[in-house]
């Protein structure tokens, strides 16, 4: 593990417009708030439609923003110029450290209770296997995306707004970021298979 | 980039909550049965002692970016508090009780800390002391 103590490879100060105003944008904090408001609600009244809706919309928007990220995203930022690397995460990053976690509550907390719901997390159930299978997918991802992705994404966003960034290290944080979001983005068709496996 | 040395929290920081998954999953597999809770202590000790070990390691390394880190801490441990909460009100809604209640109010914590840590050390790491 190293820290970084002196930055010779800083770029020169960045223009106004990269440097982001805030970490977390806060004009998206309601928008979460009512989303999450929204889940709380179909888990509590038990509404079968709510909790596919959620379990859907959320693993559907899940899966493609990590395989987009990934796969095709990923290589295009890397062939950006610094400069252009640099503005596109000042305004791509924030909006993500919003919208991912919001998306794997939703999919995650409804997919739960549907679970239960169904009898699926019962051990007499017949695909039982195929669920556990589903949880050690989930534990990976969760691994993943709290070890490796979010602190990434993060470091990034403070690496930005000092004054003289350093373009190296955004780049290998961006690398870091882009390469752990394809992994996920992969094992989210794992989750699709098995998901896909239950009813039929 | 000029590099020096630091321990390797985000590893120990990572086995942690792997350990922490393990455990949730073992008994997350035999619902609605209580399993067998052995493995369940064992797993949750290991991670603690992982935790606690990376919390020592990382209060004993002089010049450190601190201020980025209790920031990014601070922050972080109050929203995995408030979703710690809600998980573990959900646990009592579902009848959750006696040793697993206490496994999963455990896993909880793991995760409370080791999140928050593994963020704040992910920041402060590149920052100037």
């Amino acid at each position: 593990m190293a820290a970084v103590t002196a930055a010779p490879a800083a770029a020169a100060a960045p223009p106004a417009s990269v440097i982001p105003a805030s970490i977390v944008p806060l004009r998206g904090l309601p928008i979460v708030a009512v989303v999450l408001a929204g889940l709380i609600a179909a888990i509590a009244t038990n509404s079968a439609w709510a909790l596919t809706f959620f379990h859907v919309a959320g693993g559907g928007a899940w899966t493609a923003l990590d395989l987009f990220l990934g796969l095709i995203l990923g290589p295009i930022v890397r062939t950006m110029s610094p400069q252009a690397r640099a503005e596109f995460t000042s305004r791509y990053m924030p909006k993500m450290l919003l919208i991912m976690p919001t998306l794997v509550t939703m999919t995650l907390g409804s997919g739960f209770q549907l679970a239960r719901d169904y009898g699926f997390l019962d051990t007499s159930y017949s695909r039982h296997a195929w669920i556990v299978a589903s949880f050690v997918i989930v534990g990976v991802m969760t691994t993943i995306a709290l070890g490796v992705l979010n602190p990434a994404g993060l470091a990034v966003m403070f690496e930005l707004r000092k004054p003289a960034p350093n373009g190296m290290l955004i780049g290998k944080l961006m690398k870091r970021y882009l390469y752990s979001a394809g992994v996920t983005g992969v094992m989210q068709v794992a989750t699709l298979v098995i998901m896909t496996r239950l009813p039929t | 980039m000029n590099e020096r040395r630091l321990p390797p929290v985000g590893l120990l920081g990572v086995i942690s909550m792997v350990l922490t998954i393990v455990s949730v999953i073992y008994l997350a597999s035999y619902i609605p049965k209580v399993p067998p809770l052995g493995p369940s202590i064992g797993l949750m000790a290991a991670a603690g002692v992982v935790l606690l070990a990376n919390a020592v390691q990382l209060a004993r390394v002089r010049d450190f970016a601190w201020r980025p880190f209790r920031l990014v801490f601070g922050w972080a441990l109050v929203a995995y508090i408030v979703i710690a909460g809600m998980l573990e009100y959900v646990f009592l809604y579902d009848h959750t009780r006696g040793g697993v209640l206490a496994l999963m109010t455990l896993s909880l914590v793991s995760f409370t800390v080791n999140v928050p840590l593994l963020l704040g050390f992910g920041v402060a790491r590149y920052q100037s002391s």
